[in-house]
């Protein structure tokens, strides 16, 4: 079509931001125009894509729909701007050179899985990539993990040092080439290469796919290996090899907490775990998250990988490597055998994930029968994200290798560029300018000075990546946190601490835009509260810019602090206490009679002295108190649960071990809401619960149903303190968060309960409901209240 | 709220408050004692020690001592930071109204032997009476001056990286020995107080290792790990400790663990921590060990360049764990 002679010649530039660089978008636009007959030019700049296009308005218009509907997979638009410009008349369409500015806002996008195109080239073995364990392409490929500056170019990132061969190069210089301008391009010529460490010797010298083929035959000896990823370490072994698995978990000095699979494809999955639509969508997805599934009942997979857990953690293979790895690992198999690694993090015990090749050596290689490393270098750590579906949709554990550091999009303007620190564990830091919130990579547990390390160096590189010079820090109330300790010691001056669970539902609000005060829900384990006390089951009315806490649990006291969630039989004691008195020694339960009464009469005068037993209100030390009742965690009975959380999960655990016939049976234990007399105070009131359920136990009834009962109960607990507040308030909306809230049967009995009610129920769908979450909620606050000053 | 208790909350009240106002270069060394030269010159010999303490304790009386004889002891130990030899002390009374003369007899007559086992001289002194309800019992003030030994100077600005950290002895026992006596917790034991005064063990390691020690201080309140993080913070370095290596006797981790308190932030006062040069480390041990008051002493620790301000510990396992001073009480932070 020749345009200069349309009668509706028009001209539009468009300004697109979102994450439109490093991901083909270039030579889309450029086929896009060429193929509606369009003249003009796009470029780069630090903002984002800036397109003139000239032709009919018909062919605009067609362009437009493209924009909108066509996006490369791995594109995201944050928004367009179209205006009208005089026509230029030009004869062809180009992609013009890149323009620096000082503005540096063009988003990093996260670490991709190996897109369909370069997976059929990597197992094509007339390409040039035949076997290739870098093989990537615009579409695909690490992003994130290897950049070390903006703009994003490949001097800036750990590919810097394989200078490309020429034909890499012709690739990565055609417009119209898939790895136009893909910074990690590489080839077996000139791109990095993968070795083996053996404790002694490193080999390089033998070919890719000899090294991949002796690997598996270790793997598939039993042996352990540590295997460099995206993000950092993996330790390997085979999953269904019993003896293996016990290795590996003495090794890792990790006793009980379940290990994460990686299998070759959906088909082997579904071999071992229930697999629904949506969860094979997740992972399938290009995000590939791990994905927790139900295992079916005869799993083949070894009982050690996820012990007391009727789930596993699986996720498919992202990497080249990965993908060549597993499908040699099914050839070294004996025939029929499933090809299933375990895939856990490479490090020991709670420690942070190794990344650095040295540090790797110095810390996995005494506990590994050998090493498959490589010589690209990942500049961040990001570990592997996790998630489930919970009634009926997405839900995080951990946000973070495949997601971060996508932005999360916000329904308003900060007014500063601001900085929220997040929690003390699980800790996400979350840097915002304009209408985005920056959640970081999971970062862990900051009483580990490596990874307290690792968060201040974080938030540096994402002040620098995106530009944001924060104007206030946010913080948590407990003055024990480390992240607390990092806000109120910075030199930015303005300071704003914000409670924990209004925190917690204000990530909610900011992932929905909610703006109109709701009622908020937040089942949680311990935090803060502005009381002193430690909070942990709060019903409140709340908007982003305050709370009013309207329902809580009884206080319980903590007898020694943290000692008490490391030991959930004393929060067991401690409800038996105040449900019976000091009686409760005589109520005839295998507890009472198992307890140590020694040590339980020292607990009771810490208890009357108010000595280390801070009170609480926390839904999670409940489901901690009522899973010791039943003996769980099984097998420690008095001693130190293993890992957070252990006993709650391992009853969820024994509740979804219900039977159909006593998931019908619809009976509730009771419980009583106390109203506080003249306030609008509402106390939720278990002691009914407990006698109930002491009851049962005397009764025989079995564990799994008991647990049942209780997380109905609970739900039923929580739906019906929302009613009685939509009764004072008239809100309708509810939104619900914390850590109890992984909880996937209490949940979705929570939420069938409250629609049940008629309420509009919103869950965290974007970060994780746990304190991974925080810094989202925090950020949103802290804009809302300085919006209103 | 917790003002009082040693942790964070004091150290954040002394350099908001405090500091600022009385601002100098003595005071703002911040060690256990300040040292001078009468003279007023700045010359490293001949200089005296100086500091004041005030002991609320209770109760008044527990296993191993008393207020009186730890406000001896307490001031006592303050000088031997410093490298001071204690010499004179003075006494400030402030009791309640109807406090028992017998109590007070008692208390009077422990810092008497404590003095004079320790060969210094109370040599002045003060009472007020206070209405009942203003005052808890008995409060002491004591105040001391001693002659510095160490011809160079020491404290908490002198760490250098390389330096290893010296501990006397098993941590916890006084903080353990308080809290069984004041909230009558019915554990066997026979945890007694350590209080004792250190300025003999002080003068033994100086003659042994000289101008290698780099700072003493003695881990009060606060423990172990509010001293090392303050000198972390004094000397812009950090402090990586050994966890195993920490000597603490079985009763008391047995008691910690069972009230959820970790050892290396409860009270000693009858312990120091010695931050000495590499190349005397294993004199300074010897001479501890050679001493009734060091007999259980260890090398618990190195001091680090990088990263400033922290102190860790190296967990049986080889992780490592950021160890902070507390803020106040010890809420949980697991979520
Ligand atoms: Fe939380
Ligand atoms: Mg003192
Ligand atoms: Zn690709
Ligand atoms: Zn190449």
């Amino acid at each position: 079509m020749d345009s200069v002679t349309d009668p509706v010649l028009q001209r539009q530039r468009i300004l697109i931001q979102g994450i439109v660089q490093g991901v083909g978008f270039r030579p889309f636009i450029y086929g896009q125009a060429l193929h509606y007959g369009l003249v003009g030019f796009v470029f780069n700049d630090s903002q984002g894509v800036t397109i003139e296009v000239e032709g009919s308005l018909l062919a605009l218009a067609s362009f437009q729909r493209a924009l909108r509907e066509e996006l490369p997979p791995l594109a995201r638009i944050d928004s367009i701007a179209t205006e009208s410009v005089q026509p230029c008349h030009e004869t062809t369409f180009v992609i013009a050179h890149s323009q620096a500015s000082n503005q540096r806002y063009a988003l990093i996008s996260p670490d991709t899985a190996t897109c369909d195109d370069c997976l059929r080239e990597l197992f094509d073995p007339a390409d040039r990539r035949y076997g290739y364990p870098f093989i990537n392409c615009t579409n695909c490929g690490p992003r994130f993990t290897i950049v070390q500056d903006v703009p994003y170019d490949r001097d800036k990132t750990t590919m810097r040092t394989f200078p490309m061969c020429p034909t890499c190069l012709v690739e990565y210089e055609d417009s119209l080439n898939r790895r136009f301008h893909a910074q990690p391009n590489a080839c077996p010529l000139c791109g990095p290469q993968v070795s083996f460490y053996d404790g002694g010797t490193t080999i390089s010298t033998t070919t890719t796919n000899d090294l991949i083929m002796r690997i598996v035959q270790q793997l598939a000896a039993g042996a352990i290996l540590a295997i460099k990823g995206l993000g950092g370490y993996h330790l390997a072994c085979d999953a269904l090899n019993t003896e293996a698995v016990q290795q590996l978990r003495q090794r890792k000095h990790r006793e009980a907490k379940p290990f994460a699979l990686m299998v070759p494809d959906l088909n082997t999955a579904r071999q071992l775990c229930v697999v629904s639509a949506a969860e094979a969508t997740l992972l399938q997805s290009h995000r590939r998250p791990i994905v927790l599934l139900r295992q079916l009942p005869n799993c083949p997979v070894a009982s050690g990988v996820s012990p007391a857990y009727n789930t596993l953690g699986i996720m498919l293979p992202y990497t080249p490597l990965h993908h060549l790895l597993l499908r040699a690992f099914t050839t070294a198999l004996a025939p029929g055998s499933l090809a299933v690694l375990v895939m856990t993090s490479g490090n020991l015990s709670d420690e942070p994930i190794a990344y650095q090749d040295d540090d790797a050596r110095t810390r996995l290689a005494p506990i590994v029968d050998g090493m498959l490393t490589s010589n690209r270098d990942i500049y961040m750590r990001c570990d592997d994200s996790v998630m489930h579906i919970s009634a009926g949709n997405v839900q995080f554990l951990r946000r973070s290798r495949g997601y971060a550091p996508e932005p999360i999009p916000l329904s308003f303007d900060l007014p500063l560029p601001l900085l929220a620190c997040g929690g003390h564990l699980k800790n996400t830091f979350c840097l915002g300018k304009g209408r985005r919130a920056f959640v970081s990579h999971h970062i862990g547990d900051l009483e580990n000075l490596e990874t307290l390390t690792s968060f201040k160096e974080g938030i540096k590189h994402f002040q620098n990546l995106f530009d944001i010079d924060p104007q206030a820090i946010v913080y948590d109330l407990h003055p024990e946190y480390l992240a607390t300790k990092y806000a109120l010691d910075s030199a930015i001056p303005q300071k704003i601490g914000i409670q924990h669970h209004h925190a917690h539902i204000a990530s909610v609000l900011a992932e929905h835009g909610l703006q109109e005060p709701v009622i908020g829900v937040a089942a949680d384990g311990t935090g803060y509260g502005t009381d002193g006390a430690v909070w942990g089951c709060e019903i409140m009315t709340a908007n982003l810019l305050g709370f009013e806490r309207l329902a809580y649990l009884t206080y319980i006291p903590l007898i020694g602090g943290e000692q008490a969630i490391r030991q959930p039989w004393r929060m067991a004691a401690a409800y038996l206490a105040h449900v019976y008195g000091s009686a409760f020694l005589e109520v005839a339960i295998p507890f009472t009679q198992q307890l140590d009464r020694a040590k339980w009469h020292i607990l009771a005068q810490m208890m009357s002295s108010h000595l280390n037993s801070p009170p609480t209100s926390s839904l999670g030390r409940l489901f901690d108190a009522v899973a010791a009742l039943l003996g769980l965690p099984q097998g420690l009975a008095q001693s130190n649960v293993l890992y957070e959380g252990q006993a709650a999960v391992e009853l969820e655990m024994q509740a979804t071990y219900a039977t159909d016939a006593m998931q019908e049976e619809t009976e509730l234990y009771p419980f009583l809401m106390d109203r506080i007399e003249g306030q609008m105070t509402t106390v939720l009131n278990v002691a009914p619960l407990i006698r109930a359920i002491v009851n049962d136990i005397q009764q025989g009834r079995t564990v799994p149903k008991i647990a049942y009962r209780f997380h109905c109960t609970i739900a039923e607990l929580l739906a019906q303190a929302c009613h009685e507040i939509r009764k004072q308030t008239g809100l309708s909306s509810v939104a619900l968060s914390g850590g109890v809230f992984q909880n996937r049967l209490l949940l979705e009995q929570l939420i069938t309960r409250l629609e049940a009610f008629s309420f509009q129920v919103y869950t965290n769908r974007r970060v994780p409901p746990n304190d991974g979450g925080l810094s989202l909620g925090q950020l949103a606050i802290a804009a809302a209240q300085l919006r209103a000053i | 709220l917790s003002h009082g208790s040693g942790g964070k909350s004091t150290h954040n009240l002394i350099e908001g408050v405090f500091a600022p106002a009385f601002s100098n270069p003595l005071l703002d060394a911040m060690d256990d004692a300040a040292t001078f030269r009468v003279d007023g010159t700045d010359d490293i010999d001949h200089r005296l020690a100086f500091t004041t303490d005030t002991y609320v304790v209770s109760p008044l009386f527990f296993p191993g001592g008393d207020i009186g004889k730890l406000a001896v002891h307490g001031t006592i130990n303050d000088l031997a930071m410093a490298g001071a030899t204690p010499l004179y002390l003075s006494v400030g009374f402030i009791l309640e109204e109807g406090f028992p003369i017998v109590d007070l007899r008692r208390i009077v007559a422990s810092m008497a032997q404590a003095a004079k086992e320790a060969g210094v001289a109370i040599v002045t002194g003060d009472t007020k009476v206070v209405q009942h309800g203003k005052a808890d019992g008995v409060f002491i003030n004591t105040a001391g001056i001693g002659l510095v030994r160490a011809s160079w100077l020491m404290g908490q600005a002198q760490l250098e990286p390389g330096d290893k950290v010296l501990l006397s002895g098993p941590v916890g026992d006084h903080g353990i020995a308080i809290m069984f006596a004041r909230e009558a917790l019915d554990i066997e034991s026979d945890v007694q107080s350590d209080t004792a005064p250190l300025h003999t063990l002080v003068a033994s390691l100086i003659e042994a290792a000289g101008e290698g020690i780099h700072c003493l201080k003695d881990p009060t309140r606060g423990g172990v790990a509010t001293s090392l993080n303050e000198m972390a913070l004094g000397s812009e370095v950090s402090v990586a400790l050994d966890e195993q290596s920490i000597p603490v006797h079985p009763e008391v981790r047995g008691a910690c663990e069972i009230l959820g308190l970790d050892p290396l932030t409860i009270a000693n006062e009858g312990k120091l921590l010695a931050i000495v040069a590499p190349g005397v480390a294993d004199t300074t041990l010897q001479a501890m060990h050679n001493h009734p008051l060091g007999r259980d002493a260890a090398i618990i620790g190195t001091i680090q360049a990088e990263p400033p301000g922290m102190v860790f510990l190296r967990t049986d396992i080889g992780g490592l764990r950021v160890l902070d001073m507390l803020v106040g009480d010890p809420l949980p932070r697991i979520c």
